[in-house]
Parts: C-alpha cells; sequence; structure tokens
C-alpha cells in the first residue's frame, strides 16, 4: 500500500483538529480500497474542510460554498469510471442544502463525508445548521434560536441508500468510509469532531461528550434498505440507450412560384383550443413551399387550456426584417378572448385589409374588406375554424394557393 | 433549396449537438426553456448527459463538472436565471474552464415578463461575475445567427477557456422563421488543446508565447487540479501577489487582446452617410428595414449591426464610427451599451434611443429617431 497524502503538502490545521484525523483515515480507506490517485476525484467546499483536496495526490476540483455536489455530479455523469468523494463541512450543509437533498434523492454514485464540527470555523466561530442551542459561539445569541439537524434524519428522508454517522476518532472509520465509497449509489457519513480553534475554545466540551451527544441521536449505520434502488447514472444510461435519435431538423421542398409580389402580415386571433399556432404554422409551412421567407410568433397565457391564442405570421419575397405586425393585411378573427387581446389594431385597416371571422363575433370598427363565415351551418368544429380560414385565403389565391396549402398541411401532419 | 422552419432556441439546441456539445444541464424559465426541451431530445440517444438540475445554481455547477471531465457543456437560462448563475461565471472564469451560456432575455427587472423580450441583461453579462475579468458575449439577430454564432461559441469557449455568452432575446429564442440550414456558412469545429503526453503538466502552466493553459481532463491518467481561489501553476491557492497578477493579467490579455480575430459583425457602409445606425440584436432587423426605406427616400446612412459585443471590438468600432459625423444607438434597454460608444467616439456626436416595454423597437421609430 502506498499512500495518496501528498507529502509536499502536509495538513495545516490546528493543533488537536479533527479534520487532521480525518485527512489520514481516508488517506488509509483509499488504500484498503487499491485506488490510484488518478482514480479518484477528491470535491472540496469552502472552509475548513474545503483544503482536503490539497492534502491527496488525487484528481482536485475546489469550488464554490455549498456547491462541491453540483461539481461532483456533473463529473460523475461525465466520467461514470472516476471515483468520486465530496468534501464539505456543516456551513456547506447548510448553504447547500438543496443539493444535499437533491443529491440524496437522485442516488448518483458519490460519497459525501460531512466534517461537523457545529461552526464555521474559519470565518471566526459563528453558529451552523448543526451548532446546539446551549453552545457558546460568535453568533451571540441567535444560534439559542434554531435548534441543529441531524442530517442523517433528513438524508434518510429525502432517500439516501446509504448514511452514516462516527467520530472522527472512530477506529470503524476507515472501514466505513471503504464501505460507502464501495456502495453503488449515494454515500454519506456525518463525522463529528472538534474545532479546537474556534468552537473548543469557547465551549468546555471533549470528544468523549461529543460522542456521547451523538449516542442520544438515532444510529446511521450505512445501508438503508427502504431507500435502495437502481442507482441514477446507470439508470439514466439504460433509460437513454433506449431512446431513438431525434429526427432531424424538417424540411419543406419550395417548388411553387409565390402569389405574393412584397410582404404580407397576417395576424390569427383566437382562443385556446382552436389550433391557431397549429394554423399560423401551416401558414408559414405553405408559403416555403414556395421558397417564401416567413416568421411567426405566437402570445398565449399560462393557462395553456384557456384564454386567447394568438398568432402573428410574416410572408414575403425577401428576407423578412421586422417581425412585429403593425398594420396587418389580413386579419383572420375567430374568437373574442383573441379580439381582445389585439383590439387596438382594427382602427389601422384600410379597404385595402382583409378580415376572415366567425359570424357571431363582434369586432372593433374597421374599414377592412370583411368575409363572414358561419362556422356552424357549415358543421365545422371551433378546432378547425382556423383552418378552414385558411383554405377560404388559399382558395382566393392569396398569399397563398391550393397546392402550397396542400404542401404545408403534408409537411406538418408528415408523421401521420 | 428546401427550408426548414424553426425557432432561435431549437437553433441554439441544433448547432450545440453540431458542435460536439455533449452536456447540458438547466432549470426550466421561460423563454429559455425550449433549449433544455430540444437538448433532452437531442443529446441522450447520443451518449450525451442532459439534466434538469434542482436550481440554476446547480445547472451551471453540473456543466462545470462535465467540462472539466472533458465534455463540451452547455447551459440556458434567462435574466433571473443569470443572476443566480453569478458566482458560478466568476469560478469559470477564473478557473479556465469552457462553457457555453445562453441567455434568452426576457424584460426585468427581477422576475419582469416572462414573455415579453428585452435586451436588458447586456451589460450585466459583461459585469455580473465578481471580480470583473472580460467575457466573450455574442448577440444574434435572428434563428441564423443562433444557429451560427452557437458554433462559434463552442470553438471560442474551447479556444480560450473561457465562458461564453449568447445573448439572445424572447423575440429571436421563440420566433420561428424559414431559414436554409444546408447554406450555413458554418465554421470549422475547435476543441480545447490538450497538454501533449511528451510534456510536464501543470493545469495553468501557460507555454511560452501563449496565453491558454493546454487542458487535461479530471479523471484522466495525470493528475489535474481545478480551484476557484487564485492558484499557482499548480493549481494551488496562492497567496504570492506577482503570480496572482500575472494570472489576472493574462485572463484579461488573452480575450481582449484577440478580440479581433472574433468579431461577428454585418457592416453596410454607405461613403456618402454622415449618419451610423448601430445596433445589435433582433433590433437589427427592425434597423435594416428603416435602412431599407430610408435609402429609398434619398437619405444616405450606414447600418453597423454588432455581434460581438464583449469584449468590446474597439478598434473595429472607432474604425466605423470614424466615416461619420454622427452615430445613433438603438437598444432594447434604456442605454447599455452605448455607454461604450460614447468612451469610443471622438469628434463623433452619440444619440441613443432605446426603450423596455415589451414591444420591439420598429423601423418607423428607428427613422424617427435618425430624423431628429
Amino acid at each position: 500500500m502506498t499512500t495518496l497524502l501528498n507529502i509536499q503538502r502536509p495538513p495545516v490545521f490546528c493543533p488537536g483538529c479533527s479534520h487532521e484525523r480525518v485527512v489520514r483515515t481516508l488517506d488509509d480507506a483509499l488504500q484498503r480500497l487499491g485506488l490510484n490517485g488518478e482514480q479518484i476525484v477528491i470535491v472540496t467546499d469552502i472552509g475548513c474542510a474545503g483544503l482536503f483536496d490539497t492534502f491527496f495526490n488525487t484528481h482536485a476540483f475546489h469550488g464554490l460554498h455549498g456547491r462541491a455536489l453540483t461539481y461532483a455530479t456533473g463529473l460523475k455523469m461525465a466520467d461514470p469510471e472516476l471515483t468520486v468523494i465530496t468534501i464539505m463541512g456543516d456551513g456547506g450543509l447548510g448553504i447547500g442544502g438543496a443539493h444535499v437533498l437533491s443529491s440524496c434523492r437522485r442516488n448518483l454514485d458519490i460519497n459525501l463525508l460531512i466534517l461537523n464540527n457545529f461552526n464555521y470555523g474559519m470565518t471566526g466561530g459563528q453558529c451552523s445548521v448543526t451548532t446546539p442551542v446551549e453552545a457558546w459561539t460568535s453568533s451571540g445569541f441567535l444560534n439559542q434560536l434554531e435548534p441543529p439537524l441531524d442530517i442523517c434524519r433528513i438524508g434518510k428522508a429525502a432517500g439516501a441508500p446509504w448514511v452514516g454517522r462516527l467520530m472522527a476518532t472512530d477506529r470503524e472509520l476507515s472501514s466505513r468510509i471503504q464501505e460507502a465509497v464501495v456502495y453503488r449509489g449515494f454515500s454519506m457519513i456525518d463525522i463529528w469532531g472538534m474545532c479546537p480553534g474556534r468552537f473548543g475554545k469557547r465551549n468546555k466540551i471533549s470528544l468523549k461528550q461529543i460522542e456521547q451527544e451523538m449516542s442520544l441521536l438515532p444510529e446511521a449505520e450505512g445501508r438503508v434498505s427502504a431507500n435502495e434502488r437502481l442507482e441514477f447514472g446507470g439508470h439514466y444510461r439504460s433509460l437513454a440507450a433506449q431512446l431513438q435519435c431525434a429526427d432531424p431538423v424538417g424540411r419543406i421542398d419550395c417548388k411553387f412560384s409565390p402569389p405574393v409580389s412584397s410582404r404580407c402580415d397576417i395576424l390569427l386571433l383566437g382562443a385556446a383550443g382552436q389550433r391557431i399556432n397549429t394554423a399560423g404554422e401551416i401558414l408559414c409551412l405553405s408559403a416555403m413551399s414556395a421558397g417564401m421567407h416567413v416568421t411567426q410568433k405566437s402570445d398565449y397565457p399560462i393557462t395553456v387550456l384557456r384564454g386567447h391564442s394568438v398568432s402573428e405570421v410574416v410572408l414575403s419575397r425577401s428576407p423578412v426584417g421586422y417581425t412585429g405586425i403593425i398594420k396587418p393585411n389580413i386579419v383572420i378573427a375567430l374568437s373574442a378572448e383573441g379580439v381582445a387581446r389585439r383590439k387596438k389594431v382594427f382602427s389601422l385597416l384600410d379597404e385595402d385589409s382583409l378580415v376572415i371571422m366567425a359570424d357571431n363575433l363582434e369586432i372593433p370598427k374597421n374599414n377592412a374588406r370583411t368575409i363572414e363565415i358561419d362556422f356552424k351551418a357549415l358543421g365545422v368544429p371551433s378546432s378547425e375554424w382556423a383552418l378552414v380560414s385558411l383554405s377560404m385565403l388559399a382558395a382566393d389565391g392569396f398569399p397563398i394557393t391550393e397546392e402550397m396549402l396542400q404542401a404545408g398541411l403534408a409537411s406538418r401532419f408528415a408523421d401521420r | 433549396m428546401a427550408l426548414s422552419f424553426i425557432d432561435g432556441n431549437e437553433a441554439i439546441a441544433r448547432a450545440a449537438v453540431r458542435a460536439g456539445c455533449r452536456f447540458f444541464s438547466g432549470y426550466p424559465i421561460t423563454p429559455a426553456t425550449t433549449i433544455y426541451q430540444q437538448m433532452l431530445k437531442l443529446l441522450p440517444p447520443l451518449k450525451g448527459v442532459c439534466l434538469q438540475g434542482e436550481d440554476e445554481i446547480a445547472s451551471i455547477g453540473f456543466c462545470l463538472g462535465a467540462s472539466m471531465a472533458g465534455l463540451k457543456a452547455m447551459t440556458a437560462t434567462s435574466g433571473p436565471g443569470i443572476s443566480l448563475y453569478s458566482e458560478q461565471i466568476s469560478f469559470a472564469l477564473s478557473g479556465e474552464i469552457p462553457l457555453v451560456i445562453v441567455d434568452v432575455q426576457r424584460l426585468g427587472p427581477s422576475t419582469g415578463s416572462a414573455t415579453k423580450g428585452a435586451d436588458g441583461d447586456i451589460q450585466f453579462l459583461r459585469w455580473g461575475s465578481s471580480g470583473g475579468l472580460p467575457v466573450v458575449v455574442l448577440a444574434p439577430v435572428d434563428v441564423r445567427d443562433c444557429y451560427i454564432l452557437t458554433m462559434h461559441a463552442f470553438n471560442l469557449a474551447e479556444q480560450y477557456r473561457c465562458p461564453v455568452f449568447i445573448a439572445s432575446n424572447k423575440e429571436i429564442g421563440m420566433t420561428r422563421e424559414s431559414i436554409e440550414i444546408d447554406s450555413l456558412d458554418t465554421p470549422d469545429l475547435l476543441t480545447r488543446k490538450y497538454c501533449p503526453e511528451d510534456q510536464p503538466y501543470l493545469p495553468f502552466q501557460v507555454p511560452p508565447g501563449t496565453m491558454i493553459p493546454p487542458f487535461l481532463p479530471i479523471g484522466g491518467s495525470r493528475l489535474v487540479r481545478q480551484t476557484s481561489s487564485t492558484h499557482d501553476p499548480e493549481g494551488y491557492i496562492t497567496a504570492d501577489t506577482d503570480i496572482i497578477g500575472q494570472v489576472i493579467e493574462r485572463l484579461d490579455k488573452k480575450l481582449v487582446t484577440n478580440v479581433d480575430t472574433f468579431t461577428f459583425f454585418e457592416f453596410d457602409s454607405d461613403p456618402d452617410a454622415e449618419t451610423l445606425l448601430l445596433v445589435y440584436g433582433v433590433t437589427a432587423r427592425a434597423a435594416k428595414t428603416a435602412v431599407e426605406q430610408m435609402r429609398k427616400g434619398g437619405k444616405a446612412i450606414s447600418l453597423l449591426i454588432l455581434k460581438t459585443l464583449y469584449p468590446v471590438p474597439e478598434d473595429f468600432i472607432k474604425q466605423c464610427i470614424n466615416e461619420v459625423k454622427r452615430v445613433v444607438v438603438v437598444e432594447m434597454n434604456l442605454g447599455q451599451y452605448v455607454r461604450e460608444i460614447e468612451r469610443l467616439a471622438e469628434s463623433q456626436h452619440v444619440s441613443h434611443f432605446g426603450k423596455m416595454d415589451g414591444e420591439l423597437i420598429s423601423p418607423e421609430l428607428i427613422q424617427q429617431v435618425i430624423a431628429l
């Protein structure tokens, strides 16, 4: 066995700091597992525990406070063979709580060691999420207000399949770390220790007393059988392997000559369920079959099954510049909600404009040429009104022809 | 000829995959969500990884890990997500981690209007990370640009080992348009330069005469150290102010001194023009229409559409504005990029028009502004 410790950079912790003990124990565990430094990445957080990666001859990734698990996740998903060990203190546990919970739930094969010494040592001994209420910290009385959290209980509740809690001095620590690292899934160990520089200075407490406190908590001894399940990375890859490659971007051949000499702006005003967006798309595809340039924008509320649905379509023989529609050439008005959404445009319409509308609909006064359609008499359901309106345009031959509409429909519904 | 009908977000996703992106993670946010949805369709069947983070901080953090393992990575969000990315962006910058970040801008401030466009994040992208070092910001005008600039963004991220932003806009990302993909002038693909096997490797050691440290992946056969802290060539935290100063200067210079090689633009110059209209992003579409109409009316005018916003291509902009007496900057915010033009202008008069109400700036409005 050869040590993975970085001889050039021995630990620099305060005398009596439990972190140093854990550095040596982690080295022992990794050696016993027979791992080389190249097979391991140590991902560290901010704080005294954040120094860990520098003491090892392994790959190292030292990042932002609380975010170590996010890098660990990216590394492990990108390189499933890598042994990923994440080190954070009780500070990182607090600020990165969302990532801890998510890692427990995700069950990616990462090992998390929490170096829990009940305070923020590096910044001067402020209280953390694990500080006992009776402790003295440099956060004054604030730690009396919030009880410490039991991360093992939380981890189990969040779905972690391997949860352990040990003293930094525990003789079992090396073998427990080995078990956790070998475990195929998310594993975490809550390692309790002493911060002699800060916590130990203000609180007359020994490691023995800390161990006694620990004994009052429910045990956490490794596998949590109720949470054992497929490991995320392997599961991801097996599900992904069943997926078909996505279709290439659809293409429509340009085979007709466009019946439009310049730009034509079309506004479709309807409601959810009237397939306004689809009609706008078919209009665009139809125009594209004649090599025209098109743009389409949609406007609908977050309640996609209710409310207005507006589609703005621009067709042009030359590239479309401005994609907004100020004065439309054609308005297709099919519901009160859609009309209300764009009521200002009607006053701009003139005798060159065309309005195609449902015959029962009220629209603002305007000077456009108007075609009213009695959809009910035609026996057409509301979901088809927009498509029928397009066929009216095509029958007129402007701005699309019937053969263009056929090509547009064939392209849109190619897979049906 | 065959045309396709896609929006800016799909163009970015398709181009990313074509550029070799094999890792994406994001968090749903309008109007960027469809980039994530596209990547979810595209990547997993290619043995790529697409994840939904528990929040934006996690999403970009996943990307940083994956990029350091050697994959080309991308994330996408909108203004509120960029805020949450901020600390990780400065990490990508200082740790020289290649990453493409898409900001499909929506109307701010704050949660603002999720479905309305704006270019309100332009200075935020440049300055929204601690330390204030330069980043690359590319601004597409339309779906075509989304495709081409995304491929350039990956090349730049790889070549310079840095985060590269694509400053899109709801009005580009969620507008579908016709595009002839086969005719696009796409760049050859670049990948980060690896340290040759016969050469010693220190993670942040820069070979003489170059400004970028060669890359090796975490997980490879030689040990790699990455750190968000000020570091020496070995990747260890350092307090040596000489080393710190040199690294910071290099991080600045590697981009600023090379911007001429990645200045993307369209310059439509009229030798008789006294006025230059300067725009970027979706506003360029209205500007083109406005310029066309003004020229029909007999007015001489030049148009500069900038697509590399940061680092500011100073020499190039100076050249363009030196041709005229007056520069009019029009943008979908209350005056952000105009600040760069004001500091570059010498004798030229610089005027500005901007608005933020969720509506596009129209060609008519631009003509009125220029007529003033």
